[in-house]
C-alpha cells in the first residue's frame, strides 16, 4: 500500500457516512440489484430530468463532527445567561439529573415516533397517562389531553372549542388583560381567520356575559394577581358562555383549582416542571376541561383499554376527532403533541411527588412574600394584592433605571412600562439571587434587613377562599419512585417496552424516520441554549440570533425561497402560519376576495384542516389512477373558481411516493388563475440537492426539520415547522408581539400572524438541524436524498415479487417511499393491514404508515441512514409474513386462527399450555437473528372498539396494577 | 302501511303518516366497523333536508347523518347513545336514529326504493 499523507489521514467531513447508512459497496450491490451502473445514472431515471436543478446547492463545506460542536459552543458561549425573573410564563426550573440523562437525552425516548402503533409503544403511553392525570388532578377538571404545542396555541384552541360548545349568539371571544402578551397575539390571529371579534379588558369590570361566547381568564393574572372568579364564572354560565382559565402548574399546588371555581377549559404551560426555557420551546402545553366535552377537545387524548386477553393496555382514544381523519371537519389542524417534554414533566411530578411539588410551590411563594416584605420596608408600593410567585412593583418613572440595575447584577426583570416592574421568583432563584436583587431597590438593602427574620414575620397573602384544600397527584405513581434508583429504573422499565429507533428501523412513509445524530443532540442541554429566556434582551442573546440567521440563510439555499420564517412549531402550524401570509398577500392586493384552497384527494388530512383553520374554502381535486393529480380536473376547477382562488396545497414528491412529472404544469395552472402555490413539505427529504420546491413552481413550503433535518420525534413531538417564501409574500410571515423584528420584511406590521407563544418557536432545537446542514455540506445532503430514494427503491424492488408495489414513476421507480399492496387480501382470506402489522412487531419492527394514502396499503419510508443489512432484515420480515398469508390463502392455516391474527404473541402465552396451530418458535423466533435480540411486545393486540366506547383517561387504580402483575 | 326509502348516503326512512323514521343501513354499518359512538339532534330540531343530523363513528370512520328529508325532530332514539354497538346489530330496525315530522311529502319523491337501492350498491365500487 502507498504511503498515505497527513492530509489523507486527516477525518475530514466524517460524519456523512456516520449518517448515509449504507457503505459504498452495500450501495453498489443495491445498484446492480436495480440494474444501473452509478448512484447518478440511477437518479437520472428515477427522477424526471425536467426537474433537475441547474443550480447545485452551494453550502459551506462539510465540517468534522468535531469541528461543527466547537463551532456551536462559541455560538453558545455568544448567549448570556442571566438570572431570569421575566416571568410571562417562561421561568427557571430545575431538570432532575435522572430525567435529564435517561429522558431528554436518551434516543430510547427521543427517536420514537407518535404512538399509533399502541402495542410498541405502551412505556410512553403509560408517561403520557401520568401526564394527564398530573393536568387533571392539579386543575380540578375531568379530561385531559396528551399535550399541546404551547400556551398560547392551546388558548386559541380553547376559543375555538368553546365556540364550538356555546349556545350563546354572541360573536365575540373576551380575552383578560393580564394575560401573557404572546397568548393574546396568537389568539387575536386565530380569531381573525375564524371571523371571531376579540374584547380585551378586565373581566371583572368590563365584561358583559351576554356579549361573549367565552372568556380567557388568567389565574394567576401576567402581573401575578390572584382574583376569584367564582361570580364572573356563574354570571358567564347563565349566558351560556364559556370560562376558559390559563393557569399555572406550580400555582395550583396551592390554589382552589380551576374545575373546584367552575372553569370549563384551563390551559397552560407544563414547562416548569423541569423543562429548560429553551428561548421558548418546546415546551409542552397542558388542555384540561369537562368530561362532557370530551369530543370536542383538540389534541391526542390517551386512553385505557383492554389487550386481546383482557389485561389493560394503553392507547390513543378517540382518533376521529383528528385531522388525518375528519380533514376539514376536524376539531383542530393539530397532528403534534409535544411528547417529549411532557414525559418530563410527568416524571417531574412522579419524581417530587405531591409533598415535593408542594414545597416547591411554597418555597417560591415564599421567597416572593419576603420580596414584597422588604420591598414595602423600603418604601416602595407593590401593585400586586395577591400574589403566588410574581409581582408588579410600583416604580415611577425609575423602571429603566431599576432594570438597568438589575442587569449589572447579571439579572433580568419584566418591563412592565416606565412606572412598574415584573419579577417572577420560581424554583431555581437561589437565595443569593433573591439579596442580589433587593440591593437593586436599595444600595443598603441587606444592612437593613435580614431575610430569616423577615421569614419569620411573613403573612399569607392567598385569600382564605382560593387557598387550595383538595389533594392532588395521590395516585401511587407519584409516590412509588422518589430515590434516584427508583426512578432510573422506572424510565428504564417503561423505556424498554417501546420500539425507538435505537432498536429497528421505522419506517414510516411521510414521517422520515432517519438517525438524529449524537452530535446534533449534544447542545441542546447546553446551559447557553437551555437556559435562555426568550424575551431576553437582544444583546445577550446574540448566540441564538446567529444561530438563527445562518440556519435560515441554509434552508433558504437549500429550498430557493427568499425568506424564512422560524417561528411555526409543528408542520401543521407552518401550514396555517403559510396559508395565513397567503390570505394576507391576497387582501393587500385588493384580492381579498380569494378564498377557495385547492387540495388533491390524495393529500394529507392536515391540509384541509389548516386551509378551513386559515378560513379557506377546501376543494377537492381528483387524482388519476396512477396517484397522480388529474390536471385536466385542476385546470377546471382553477378556472371555475378561478375569481376566487387562493391556493393549492400539495405534496411533492407526492403522498403516493412518485415524482409527478406534472408539478411545473400543476403549479403553471394555479398561478394562471391568480392562485399561489403552497407546498407540503413533508417529503422534502428526496428533493435536498436535487431540486428546489421554488424551482418547481412554490411560493410557500413548509419544512418539517424533525423529518429532513434531523430534530427527532420525540415519541410524538417536538416538531418543528419554518416555512419559506418568495419575496412577495415575506412581508406577511409571522411577527410578535413582546419581540419587535422577528420579521424584518414585516415593516410597521411587526404583530401580525404570530402563530406560536414563542418569536422563533422552539428555538432550542435548531442547533440539531443546523449541525446535521453543516456536517453533510452540499455534496452529503445531496448523497442524503440519492440514498434515500435508492433505499426505497432497493425494498420496491426486493419487496416487488410479493407484494405490489402500488405506484411507480419514471421508468418504474418511486422516489423515497414506496406503497406496497395488500387490497383485496381481506376478501380474500380475511388478512388486514393491521394484522400485517402487529406481526410485524413479533419480529421486532415498528409497522410502516398504515392505509395513507390509499386504504388497505402500507408506505414504507426508508431513508437514507438505514444500512443495507437492516433493510435486507426488514424486507425479509415482510417476504415470510407474506408467505405466512399464503398459508391462509391456500387454507394451510385457520382463518381465524393463525399467526397473523393471533399478533403480537407476549411472553404471557408461555404460561398458557400451548393451543396454537403453529410452533412456538413461529410465533416468537420466526427470524433466526432474534434469537440473540427479541422483542417481546408487552401487551396483546388492543381493542380500540372497547376503548373508544368506555373512555378512560385517568392513571387506573392500582389494583388494576396489581391484577394484571399477578 | 309503512314504507321504505333510502338515499344514495345510505340511510334509510320509513314513512307512517307524516312520520319519518332515518337510520343507517346494514352496508353502512358494515363500512364503519364496529360503531363506539352516536350523536344526534335535539328534539324540536328544524332540519332542512340534506343537513347535518347526526354524527356515527367508528374507532377508525367518521361520518355525518344527513337529514333525508326536511322537517322537526320529533323523537331520537337515546338508546344507540348509550349503546352504540346496537347500530352494528339491528341497523335497520331497532337502531333507528330519529323521527323526523315530514315538511314536504314531495321529497320522498327522490329518494330511491328497496330495489333501486339495491342495484345503486350492485353499482359502487
Amino acid at each position: 500500500m502507498p504511503r498515505k499523507s497527513l492530509r489523507d489521514l486527516e477525518p475530514g467531513a466524517n460524519f456523512i457516512r456516520r449518517h448515509i447508512g449504507p457503505s459504498d459497496a452495500e450501495i453498489a450491490e443495491m445498484l446492480s440489484l436495480l440494474g444501473v451502473s452509478s448512484l447518478d445514472d440511477f437518479i437520472d431515471r428515477a427522477v424526471p430530468k425536467k426537474l433537475h436543478t441547474h443550480r447545485p446547492l452551494d453550502l459551506p463545506p462539510p465540517k468534522a463532527e468535531r469541528t461543527a460542536l466547537s463551532y456551536l459552543r462559541s455560538m453558545a458561549e455568544r448567549n448570556e445567561v442571566y438570572t431570569s425573573m421575566i416571568g410571562m410564563g417562561y421561568y427557571g426550573t430545575i431538570t432532575p439529573k435522572v430525567i435529564l440523562r435517561n429522558v431528554l437525552e436518551n434516543p430510547g425516548w427521543y427517536t420514537a415516533y407518535t404512538p399509533y402503533q399502541a402495542e410498541v409503544s405502551q412505556g410512553r403511553l403509560e408517561a403520557l397517562l401520568n401526564f394527564q392525570q398530573m393536568t387533571i388532578d392539579l386543575t380540578g377538571l375531568e379530561l385531559a389531553n396528551a399535550s399541546l404545542l404551547d400556551e398560547a396555541t392551546a388558548a386559541a384552541e380553547a376559543m375555538a372549542m368553546s365556540r364550538r360548545i356555546s349556545k350563546s349568539p354572541a360573536n365575540a371571544f373576551f380575552l383578560d388583560r393580564d394575560t401573557h402578551p404572546q397568548t393574546i397575539g396568537v389568539v387575536e390571529t386565530r380569531a381573525r381567520t375564524f371571523g371571531f371579534e376579540i374584547k380585551i379588558g378586565d373581566p371583572l369590570k368590563d365584561l358583559d356575559p351576554s356579549t361573549v361566547f367565552g372568556v380567557l381568564i388568567s389565574y394567576p393574572g401576567s402581573s401575578g394577581e390572584i382574583r376569584d372568579f367564582r361570580p364572573l364564572i356563574d354570571k358567564l354560565h347563565k349566558a351560556q358562555a364559556l370560562a376558559v382559565m390559563a393557569t399555572d402548574l406550580c400555582a395550583l399546588a396551592l390554589l382552589t383549582p380551576p374545575g373546584e371555581l367552575g372553569a370549563d377549559i384551563a390551559v397552560g404551560s407544563a414547562q416548569r416542571f423541569g423543562v429548560p426555557m429553551g428561548f421558548g420551546g418546546p415546551h409542552a402545553a397542558f388542555f384540561a376541561t369537562r368530561d362532557e366535552y370530551k369530543r370536542l377537545m383538540p389534541g391526542r387524548v390517551i386512553g385505557v383499554s383492554v389487550d386481546s386477553k383482557g389485561n389493560p393496555a394503553l392507547r390513543m382514544a378517540l382518533q376521529t376527532r383528528e385531522q388525518h381523519i375528519r380533514r376539514e371537519k376536524a376539531t383542530s389542524n393539530i397532528c403534534t403533541a409535544q411528547v417529549l417534554l411532557a414525559v418530563m414533566a410527568s416524571m417531574f411530578a412522579v419524581y417530587n411527588g405531591p409533598e415535593g411539588i408542594r414545597r416547591m410551590a411554597e418555597r417560591t411563594h415564599r421567597l416572593a412574600s419576603i420580596f414584597v416584605a422588604a420591598l414595602k420596608s423600603f418604601g416602595y408600593e407593590i401593585a400586586t394584592k395577591s400574589f403566588l410567585d410574581t409581582v408588579t412593583v410600583h416604580v415611577p418613572g425609575r423602571a429603566h433605571m431599576l432594570l438597568a440595575k438589575a442587569r449589572e447584577k447579571r439579572i433580568n426583570l419584566r418591563f412592565v412600562d416606565g412606572d412598574h416592574l415584573g419579577i417572577s421568583f420560581d424554583q431555581s432563584t437561589r437565595r443569593q439571587e433573591l439579596e442580589r436583587l433587593l440591593s437593586c431597590f436599595r444600595t443598603d438593602a441587606l444592612e437593613r434587613i435580614d431575610i430569616d427574620t423577615l421569614d419569620a414575620k411573613i403573612i399569607e397573602v392567598i385569600p382564605e377562599n382560593l387557598q387550595r384544600k383538595s389533594p392532588y397527584l395521590s395516585h401511587p405513581v407519584f409516590s412509588l419512585y422518589h430515590s434516584e434508583t427508583e426512578m432510573l429504573r422506572y424510565l428504564r422499565y417503561l423505556q424498554s417496552k417501546d420500539i425507538a429507533l435505537d432498536r429497528s428501523m421505522i419506517a414510516l412513509g411521510s414521517c422520515t424516520m432517519k438517525l438524529n445524530a449524537t452530535t446534533e443532540m449534544i447542545p441542546i442541554t447546553w446551559r447557553n441554549f437551555a437556559m435562555m429566556h426568550p424575551f431576553a434582551p437582544l444583546e445577550q442573546t446574540q448566540g441564538y440570533q446567529q444561530l438563527f440567521e445562518e440556519l435560515e440563510e441554509m434552508l433558504a439555499e437549500i429550498t430557493g425561497f427568499d425568506a424564512i420564517s422560524l417561528q411555526p412549531n409543528a408542520g401543521s402550524q407552518g401550514e396555517y402560519a403559510g396559508l395565513l401570509a397567503i390570505r394576507n398577500y391576497h387582501e393587500a392586493s385588493g384580492q381579498g376576495r380569494r378564498d377557495v384552497c385547492l387540495i388533491p384527494v390524495s393529500a394529507h388530512g392536515t391540509n384541509p384542516a389548516s386551509a378551513a383553520m386559515a378560513g379557506l374554502k377546501v376543494v377537492a381535486v381528483a387524482c388519476d389512477q396512477e396517484g397522480n393529480v388529474d390536471v385536466a380536473d385542476l385546470k377546471q376547477k382553477a378556472s371555475e373558481h378561478a375569481e376566487h382562488l387562493a391556493a393549492l396545497m400539495i405534496t411533492y414528491p407526492s403522498t403516493h411516493g412518485v415524482f409527478e412529472e406534472a408539478i411545473k404544469e400543476i403549479c403553471d395552472v394555479v398561478h394562471a388563475s391568480g392562485g399561489q402555490v403552497y407546498l407540503d413539505g413533508a417529503n422534502l427529504n428526496a428533493q435536498v440537492g436535487l431540486m428546489r420546491p421554488v424551482e418547481l413552481g412554490a411560493d410557500v413550503c413548509h419544512i418539517n426539520l424533525h423529518k429532513t433535518f434531523c430534530i427527532p420525534h420525540g415519541g410524538g413531538g417536538p416538531g418543528m415547522g419554518p416555512i419559506g417564501v418568495k419575496a412577495h409574500l415575506a412581508p406577511y410571515l409571522p411577527g410578535h408581539r413582546v419581540i419587535q423584528g422577528v420579521n424584518p420584511a414585516a415593516g410597521r406590521n411587526q404583530a401580525q400572524g404570530q402563530v406560536s407563544a414563542a418569536p422563533w418557536g422552539s428555538a432550542s432545537i435548531l442547533p440539531i438541524s443546523w449541525a446535521y446542514i453543516a456536517m453533510m455540506g452540499a455534496e452529503g445532503l445531496t448523497r442524503a436524498s440519492k440514498v434515500a430514494i435508492l433505499n426505497a427503491n432497493y425494498i420496491a424492488k426486493r419487496l416487488g415479487p410479493h407484494f405490489p408495489i402500488v405506484y411507480t414513476g419514471p421508468n418504474g421507480f418511486v422516489a423515497h417511499e414506496c406503497l406496497i399492496d395488500l387490497r383485496g387480501l381481506r376478501e380474500r382470506c380475511g388478512i388486514t393491514v393491521e394484522d400485517v402489522a402487529k406481526r410485524l412487531v413479533d419480529f421486532g419492527f415498528h409497522a410502516p404508515t398504515m392505509s395513507f394514502p390509499v386504504p388497505d396499503t402500507m408506505m414504507i419510508e426508508p431513508t437514507e441512514s438505514e444500512s443495507k443489512r437492516e433493510l435486507d432484515r426488514f424486507c425479509q420480515a415482510l417476504i415470510t409474513i407474506r408467505e405466512e398469508i399464503r398459508e391462509v390463502e391456500e387454507g394451510r392455516a385457520d382463518r381465524h386462527n393463525n399467526v397473523l391474527k393471533n399478533a403480537p404473541h407476549t411472553h404471557l402465552l408461555l404460561l398458557e399450555d400451548w393451543d396454537k396451530p403453529y410452533s412456538r418458535e413461529k410465533a416468537f423466533f420466526p427470524l433466526h437473528s432474534q434469537r440473540d435480540d427479541k422483542y417481546w411486545p408487552p401487551v396483546g393486540r388492543i381493542d380500540n372498539v372497547y376503548g373508544d366506547r368506555n373512555l378512560v383517561c385517568t392513571c387506573p387504580p392500582m389494583a388494576a396494577y396489581l391484577e394484571a402483575a399477578e | 302501511m309503512s314504507t321504505l326509502h333510502y338515499t344514495k348516503d345510505h340511510e334509510w326512512i320509513r314513512v307512517d303518516g307524516d312520520t319519518a323514521t332515518v337510520g343507517i343501513t346494514n352496508y353502512a354499518q358494515e363500512q364503519l366497523g364496529d360503531v363506539v359512538f352516536v350523536e344526534l339532534p335535539a328534539v324540536g330540531k328544524k332540519l332542512a333536508k340534506g343537513a347535518e343530523a347526526a354524527v356515527v363513528e367508528s374507532v377508525k370512520a367518521a361520518s355525518d347523518v344527513y337529514a333525508p328529508v326536511s322537517g322537526d325532530v320529533i323523537e331520537v332514539n337515546s338508546a344507540i347513545v348509550a349503546e352504540p354497538a346496537k347500530v352494528n346489530q339491528d341497523p335497520q330496525n331497532s337502531a333507528w336514529f330519529m323521527k323526523i315530522k315530514l315538511a314536504d311529502k314531495k321529497e320522498l319523491e327522490a329518494l330511491m326504493d328497496e330495489a333501486a337501492y339495491k342495484t345503486f350498491l350492485a353499482q359502487s365500487p
